[in-house]
């Protein structure tokens, strides 16, 4: 791969990039299935209020805990809001959480990553001392304390899961910079006379951002089960707000006596939606293969 | 010539692969006499490593030995059942693979991969095969044979590797050593000295070895006899000597001249065209887009093979043009 | 000799690593919204006791000063006061932390001993019946929100079922704690001969570790199975076919060593989930651990013990992380010597 500097031919073989990696999507059906089905769940969220049946907070104390039927398909909670309504809206908050979480976190390391690739000397050691010491910590337990530390609200979830990611994705980055930096067309931006500064973010970065795209598929999946398992403990969103661990915990308390249906449901939403962005980022990996020794 | 130790007749070896069937090894026929250093030359995907695996029936999935037959000391390996076939590898039929220390186990020390060995094919006790190793670590040439027993592969050099290698392979006495591009990925004089080694015990032990190689070269330094593959087909085998002197098929000669001389002044020639897909193989001759005397009969069918002077095959229709 | 020197390299950089995490667990506790000196005050202190309280704690003193203090009081055990039970925070800690050490250790047997070998089968026979089915355990496992798991558990056997207790914690009521030796009730009902305790404390304790172990050992197995499917491919495993081995040594031999050496360091990867995982276990099934008492003091806006449990976390998970590069050190003949 090589970075043109003409922009209209650059776009034409991106553009054809891009289609034969859906073609290669294509051919692995399951996978496929599996990227319209988070086609579908980004769908469901965006329309959210005009496909749920009914209003997600709507309370209606005579239609409480009501199982699943033809007016419910996903029952009622105990205040008589409509799971399923819930569950729809639910997926704004999740994917939209976990989204930006990773969109903040890719555009930090990207700069931190190439930066210290690139520098190299005392930057470089320095950054990745820091990564080192943030990954010291599980990540789940790191994220529980920025967001207790910052404050419960959902925009400090954001914060902490783009900072447990950020090690990750920087390393990553940095690592692929220190491949290409030594390749004919950098020595060439460099001899032409580019600004530093334009050579890494515009010329070399771009190619690093394939082992990226994978990594951030496969973390768009653990960014999600860390939204939710943090609204389990109840760190992050507030009542009322319908977000699936937060409804998986409502529903939690309510299975000693066999109301099932308030927290399968959102449970499920989270898996189905986790597993979709596995297994896409699984056959992306596979497609961009001998260069994806070590990832996990 | 002696009796053949080896003898593979209309070998064909099939892939099944996503993108097709790749037909590796296409009805090929090999000669190997007893006590002779016999090569197999040609380009990387002309099918000589995948006929080496056939002989040791180490080919599997997705792999398949479709037909043939591969006569070793008077019994067809491909008749034989997995029990029987496994006490004859190892200890009939050795192989040595090129990249030496990717081909040693890097937890074990070498002297063990060597000593389990004779353990198990020559039923050596602890003692009697300890020193056995030994002896043939200091056999294949290593200085300190008792320490480099304990050593473990990432200490030793890459030529002291596939030293070692030659040791298990050599220790228990085969008759037939499978040599798969021993020399590559080794210094150019690390490489003749491995291929002195191997000369060199070929003789001593009276093993007979196949030598699969890319370099013609080494053909012609070390082997008796030697066979020309191109694209998963023997196109031309015959004593070493007869063979430089006149090669008979297209692909040698070009393979020949392709070798840069410092004594003759000419031009650096090349093989024009790439070695054909393997998975939907032309009907004919499989040189024919990269020959310059093709005839319109080469590309329909595939030129038969032709014995002359007793000893000398080809498969070409352009016999003794050049 | 190259070990001693990857010893003393790997503990060398253990140091920086826990100063680090210190101070980042010193600036969480920074962070914090709340003035810690009202905690320790009281809510009836008046303005000048308050401005005495911070005086004395250190507040209006420069960052610099304050992460000192922190580090001598951490170093002295001095984890912070918690405003729900009233009691230093370590103190607390200690009570429930042989608790989460037996959910621990129960859920890494149950992930390491299923896990590893089904992992192994699994790539040995690859495409059977039993390859899928892991594998397809294993892409699921790890798509499952472990609290979901535990729910949908509880529901199957406790509610439907009727065979799991009540997550209530880790003795049903009227079945005394055995005789304390490790706090491991499991092993000190083992010990005492207490079978009473024992048949309670494992019917309680096995829903959660259960729990906790498959969802750890779902990424554990594709790991396990990943790297083993690597070395039976590999160049060594192929020469020693050749070699006429038999295939039994050669895969459970051979390629197992080959495979078991690098998952040394999966499992230091492993624990990490298992620490997060914990904390909603504990939650879930009322198991009364450092987990559990950390996120129901938040809920009770008591925030000291969430730092400290995150800083007590990650110390332990460095450690772990120390001693698994060790044993990896000692296993890897390629690090033992030169």
């Amino acid at each position: 791969m090589f970075a043109p500097m003409m922009k209209k031919e650059e776009i034409e073989i991106r553009l054809k990039r891009f289609q034969t990696l859906i073609r290669r999507l294509r051919r692995n059906s399951l996978s496929f299935g599996a990227s319209l089905v988070i086609l579908a769940i980004v769908l469901i969220a965006i329309f959210a209020p005009f496909i749920a049946p009914y209003d997600p907070n709507a309370t209606d104390a005579s239609k409480a805990m009501l199982s699943v039927s033809r007016q419910h398909l996903m029952g009622t909670d105990i205040y008589g809001r409509d799971v399923l309504s819930r569950v729809i809206h639910g997926a704004r908050v999740d994917l939209l959480v976990a989204l930006v979480a990773t969109l903040i976190a890719l555009g930090i390391s990207s700069f931190l990553g190439s930066l210290s690739g690139y520098a190299g000397g005392w930057l470089d050691h320095l950054l990745m001392r820091i990564i080192d010491t943030v990954m010291s910590f599980p990540s789940f337990i790191l994220a529980m304390g920025i967001t207790a530390a910052l404050g419960n609200n959902l925009v400090n979830v954001v914060i902490a899961i783009a900072i447990t990611h950020i090690p990750i994705y920087t390393r990553l980055i940095r690592g692929e910079m220190l491949h290409i930096r030594e390749r004919e067309y950098a020595e060439a931006a460099r001899t032409v006379g580019n600004p530093t500064s334009r050579i890494i973010f515009y010329h070399l970065l771009p190619n690093c951002f394939p082992p990226v795209i994978v990594q951030a598929t496969l973390a768009m999946g653990w960014a999600i089960l860390t939204v939710a398992g943090l609204s389990f403990i109840g760190l992050g969103i507030q009542p009322p707000a319908s977000e699936w661990g937060y409804m998986t915990a409502e529903g939690a308390t309510y299975i000693v006596s066999g109301e099932w249906w308030i927290f399968l449901f959102p449970g499920l939403a989270i898996m189905i939606t986790v597993l979709a962005f596995n297994m896409v980022g699984d056959a992306l990996r596979d497609i961009l293969d001998p260069r994806m020794r070590g990832v996990s | 010539m002696s009796a053949p130790l080896l003898h593979i007749e209309d070998l064909t070896v099939h892939f099944h692969t996503d993108e097709g069937i790749v037909e590796a090894v296409d009805g090929i026929q090999l000669l190997v006499p007893s006590g002779e250093i016999v090569g197999v030359v040609g380009e990387s995907g002309s099918g000589k490593s995948v006929t080496a695996l056939s002989i040791l029936r180490l080919i599997r999935k997705p792999g398949r030995i479709i037909q043939g037959t591969i006569l070793f000391d008077g019994r067809n390996l491909l008749d034989l059942s997995e029990e029987e076939m496994r006490p004859l590898r190892g200890s009939h039929i050795s192989m040595i693979f090129q990249s030496p220390r990717t081909s040693l186990n890097p937890v074990l020390s070498a002297g063990w991969q060597i000593e389990r060995l004779i353990r198990l094919h020559k039923k050596e006790k602890a003692k009697g095969a300890r020193e056995q190793t030994v002896q043939m670590i200091r056999q294949v040439g290593i200085p300190s044979p008792e320490r480099i027993y304990h050593e473990y592969p990432h200490q030793l050099s890459g030529g002291m590797c596939q030293r070692i290698m030659i040791a298990m392979a050599l220790a228990t006495n085969p008759k037939l050593l499978i040599a798969d591009e021993p020399t590559t990925g080794l210094d150019v004089s690390i490489a003749a000295q491995i291929l002195d080694l191997l000369q060199e015990m070929g003789r001593r032990t009276g093993a007979t070895i196949l030598l699969i190689t890319h370099d013609l070269g080494v053909v012609a330094g070390y082997c008796d006899r030697v066979a020309v593959m191109h694209a998963g087909q023997v196109v031309e085998s015959a004593s070493v000597k007869k063979l430089f002197r006149q090669p008979l098929h297209p692909y040698t000669m070009k393979l020949i001249h392709s070798v840069p001389r410092v004594d003759v002044d000419r031009i650096m020639e090349t093989i024009p065209g790439n070695v054909p897909g393997l998975i939907h193989p032309p009907q004919g001759c499989r040189f024919a887009d990269r020959c310059q005397w093709v005839m319109e009969i080469c590309r329909k069918t595939r030129p038969p093979v032709q014995t002359l002077d007793g000893d000398h095959l080809v498969a070409c229709y352009h016999i003794g043009n050049s | 000799m190259g070990l001693s020197r990857y010893l003393f390299k790997r503990l060398l950089m253990v140091i920086p690593t826990l100063l680090g995490v210190t101070l980042i667990t010193f600036t969480l506790t920074y962070l914090l919204p709340g003035n810690p000196a009202i905690v320790k005050a009281g809510p009836f202190a008046t303005p000048e006791h308050l401005a005495l309280m911070e005086k004395e704690m250190g507040l209006d003193r420069p960052i610099y000063v304050q992460y000192w203090r922190y580090l001598s009081g951490v170093a002295r055990g001095d984890l912070g006061q918690s405003s729900s039970t009233g009691r230093p925070v370590l103190e607390d800690f200690l009570q429930r932390i042989p608790a989460t050490l037996e959910l621990t250790l129960a859920s890494l047997m149950i992930a390491v001993g299923l896990g590893i070998p089904l992992a192994v089968v699994s790539a040995v026979r690859r495409d059977s019946f039993l390859d899928h089915a892991c594998r397809i355990v294993g892409v699921g496992g790890v798509a499952m929100p472990t609290f979901w798991t535990g729910i949908l558990l509880l529901y199957i056997f406790f509610y439907y079922f009727g065979l799991a207790p009540p997550p209530l914690g880790r003795l049903s009521s009227g079945v005394p704690p055995p005789a304390s030796f490790t706090g491991l009730y499991t092993l000190d009902s083992l010990l005492t001969g207490n079978f009473r305790a024992l048949g309670s404390s494992l019917h309680h304790l096995l829903l959660p570790a259960v729990t906790l172990g498959f969802s750890v050992m779902a990424p554990l197995t594709r790991m396990v199975r990943a790297t083993m499917l690597e070395v039976l491919s590999s160049d060594y495993i192929k020469a020693a076919e050749a070699s006429g081995l038999p295939q039994r040594q050669i895969v459970y031999g051979d390629a197992l060593r080959n495979t078991l050496i690098p998952v040394i360091t999966l499992i230091g990867v492993i624990f990490g989930f298992l620490m997060g995982g914990n904390v909603v276990v504990e939650l879930v099934f009322g198991w009364p651990g450092i987990g559990n008492y950390a996120v129901t003091s938040l809920m009770s806006k008591d925030a000291q013990p969430i730092q400290s449990f995150v800083l007590f976390v990650s110390v332990v998970y460095v450690l772990v992380n120390l001693l698994v590069d060790i044993a990896y050190g000692l296993a890897d003949p390629r690090i033992r010597l030169r």
